[in-house]
């Protein structure tokens, strides 16, 4: 195989980043020169950044379904999974959560000396093992609605019920990080007390995520300091950020429909183009249940490590499972999670599309995948 | 020009073995292994380390990655040292490291990935003899490493470069230097990766491992005394015996883990003739006939006279080798074989 150069790589890891929209660039820039002032101050200056950060407050609330009084801006994801749980467990409270959970939601609810809730082998909350584990100890049910891996959704509705009959005072928190590129999230979140947000998944810089929490909701802070987000998440506030949010959500309301089709269209070619390729390789969640621009495969007989780097070598950004913080690939716990053995795990790629994935990309993934997996195999 | 992917640990001797090759013409890709730990630990493969590999490679403008080998680390290493103490045995986890993860995953990954050469820091050489490529010591004695690397076969060897090999340590400082390489004043890695030196080898195994009382006995049995944890006793250890100063019984010279007892003794009841080996590795033929022997990483290597039933007989008696460690043939300079201590 011939190294191939392209003007740019084809980048298939849009659920680890997405680029910033023109438009979010242009709308924030302004916040990171003229209109710098400190959003708390009380001056004509800093009334200008407040309103910016208001008219954002306002602009997600509408869009997620949630009171403006309750969206919280944070530094992202990881941040607010961390004041989701541990604000709402309190000192003496405990959570619960899925196996599959992302490690900013595992860890916190293991500090909580918390339970984990099984999953079935394709993905889903075994419902069962979640009722025996609900009871009146239970603060926090954190339930992800698409996993950051295998791309699986998850109906909080019947969770939710569950919930409500066994752990009435359990608020139900949603990790949405990945959600939502994928579902109408103020229907999909409507049963949660909770909802995390990280903006750079769908369009906006790095550093700016939103946990939206619903009226009743009392958090206990986990950044003490200055009382800027009513006393839940002290701090300056990021304007530039905050507004690159909300720009991104508009932008992606007017946008998600008709982008779940075209991306959807084009991971379903993807998936049946790869599986029909390659020999011993599968989705590992089931195409109803699966988000439109997320689809991770196991490869069997493979390592996703050599995999990635030979599809770097031709020009494709991939990933398997999640990323450690060397950069190294940990081993998959949602699979393992899912009952996959070892070596079927060591053998994943996930390839996850977003706004700006384009039709070639996928093309020239469908071209390469497949004949590196070969070279893999064949010199074995 | 080879295609050659350097592994990289973070250290000065990887960093100028992969500015040495890049300056040479090769086509060079930097990979570090993840093997052990969080960010709290120290060693060769922590994300310290992992932070000061990228950045060289970020130096020399080479790709970089990380693979992440924890768990057959585990598997092939940590387990088999937790387990080899149970027994009473005295393991060289680099020695295993060097076998299961460094040159044999990571040799066939390379090979998988179309890589001509995996190169390493080590300080060795190979050399081109009339019977085929063999192991040499590096050029720098005091910074020897053949010995870790004995399991090295012919095949091996060709698919690997020592570019360090051929140098001084203090050559190799003075070039990362020259370089400017962040890592030219790093201290050299401590022995073993995964084990703190503030919890210390102790702390690690007693955590993983039952640790037992063990009584401490003169070579007629009479007893001494007790030690904390008879696993943590190797032959020829003289500290945390508590014998105060009695030079007749100042070693151990036996130790027994499943009865739990430990032989003190003199500096000549630690002598031995003969050392019993099992599982050898040859370089090339089988060898018997007179022999330099070298029983630790960094200890002197003295005459001997290699049985064909593979034990080792010294010209002069020299201190036990416990049992679990490493012995290793060497013709000159040149690694001809290997096996483990009984």
């Amino acid at each position: 195989m011939e190294t191939v150069k392209l003007n740019r790589p084809a980048y298939l890891d849009c659920a680890a980043s997405t680029p910033v929209r023109q438009l979010v660039i242009d709308s924030m820039m302004p916040y990171l020169t003229e209109h710098f002032g400190n959003p708390s101050g009380g001056h004509r200056m800093a009334r200008v950044s407040r309103t910016a950060i208001d008219n954002a407050r306002e602009i997600c609330a509408t869009s997620l379904g949630f009171d403006p009084h309750g969206i919280v801006f944070t530094s992202g994801g990881t941040e607010s999974d961390n004041l989701a749980i541990r604000g709402a467990c309190g000192p003496k409270g405990t959570a619960i959560c899925p196996e599959t959970e992302h490690h900013a939601v595992l860890y916190p609810v293991q500090a909580r000396q918390g339970r984990f809730v099984k999953v079935t082998a394709e993905g889903d909350i075994n419902l069962e093992h979640l009722e025996t584990l609900l009871n009146e100890e239970v603060s926090v049910l954190s339930v992800m609605l698409v996993n950051n891996e295998s791309g699986r959704m998850i109906d909080l509705e019947p969770i939710a019920e569950l919930r409500d009959q066994r752990a009435p005072q359990a608020l139900l928190h949603t990790d949405a990080v990945q959600a939502i590129n994928w579902l109408d999230i103020a229907k999909a979140a409507q049963r949660a007390d909770m909802m995390s947000l990280s903006g750079h998944k769908f369009g906006a810089p790095k550093g700016v995520g939103v946990l939206a929490v619903r009226n009743q909701v009392n958090l206990t802070p986990q950044l003490l300091g200055g009382g800027q987000e009513a006393e839940r998440r002290s701090g300056t506030h990021n304007t530039a950020g905050i507004v690159a949010f909300g720009a991104a959500i508009q932008c992606l309301d007017e946008s998600r429909k008709s982008e779940i089709e075209r991306l959807g269209a084009l991971s379903s070619r993807l998936a049946e183009g790869l599986t029909g390729a390659i020999p011993d390789c599968y989705g590992t969640v089931p195409k109803a249940h699966r988000a439109a621009g997320i689809l991770q495969v196991v490869i069997e007989g493979i390592e996703s490590e050599a995999l990635l780097v030979l599809l770097e070598r031709h020009e494709i950004m991939a990933s398997a499972a999640a990323s450690c913080a060397s950069g190294a690939m940990d081993p998959s716990h949602v699979l393992a999670a899912m009952g996959k053995d070892r070596a079927a795990a060591a053998g994943s790629l996930r390839l996850s599309l977003g706004w700006c994935t384009q039709d070639w990309e996928i093309e020239h993934a469908l071209e390469v995948v497949p004949q590196c997996v070969e070279q893999l195999r064949g010199s074995s | 020009m080879s295609r050659v992917l350097v592994a990289m640990s973070g250290g000065v001797d990887s960093a100028v073995s992969a500015a040495l090759l890049k300056q040479q013409g090769h086509e060079i890709t930097g990979v570090t292994l993840k093997l052990w730990g969080g960010p709290q630990d120290q060693g060769c493969c922590s994300v310290s380390d992992v932070d000061d590999a990228r950045r060289v490679a970020q130096q020399l403008d080479i790709d970089h990655f990380v693979f992440n080998y924890g768990e057959e680390f585990e598997r092939h290493v940590v387990g088999p040292y937790v387990k080899a103490h149970a027994a009473g045995l005295t393991p060289n986890p680099c020695i295993e490291c060097n076998r299961h993860i460094k040159f044999d995953a990571l040799l066939s990954r390379a090979r998988k990935l179309g890589f001509d050469l995996v190169a390493t820091g080590h300080h060795a050489r190979i050399v081109t003899t009339d019977n085929g490529l063999r192991l040499a010591r590096g050029s720098d004695l005091a910074k020897d490493q053949s010995y870790v690397l004995y399991m090295l076969s012919e095949q091996d060897l060709s698919l690997l470069e020592f570019p360090v090999g051929q140098m001084k340590k203090t050559e190799v400082r003075e070039l990362a230097n020259e370089l400017g390489l962040r890592s030219a004043s790093k201290p050299d890695s401590q022995d073993v990766c995964f084990i703190t030196a503030s919890e210390g080898r102790g702390a690690f195994l007693s955590d993983r491992l039952d640790l037992h009382v063990g009584e401490v006995v003169d070579v007629n049995g009479n007893n001494l005394g007790s030690v904390d944890a008879v696993e943590l006793v190797t032959i020829g250890q003289r500290k945390g015996l508590k014998l105060g100063g009695n030079v007749n019984r100042t070693y151990a010279v036996e130790v027994d883990v499943p009865a739990r007892r430990v032989v003190a003794g003199s500096a000549r009841e630690l002598l031995s003739d003969t050392i019993e080996l099992r599982d050898h590795i040859w370089v090339g033929q089988e060898q018997v006939g007179p022999i330099e022997v070298q029983t630790s990483a960094h200890g002197d290597p003295a005459p001997a006279f290699l049985d064909s039933d593979g034990s080792v007989h010294w010209t002069e008696a020299r201190r036990k080798v416990a049992p679990g460690q490493a012995v290793v043939f060497y013709l000159d300079d040149v690694v001809v074989g290997g096996a483990t201590a009984n």
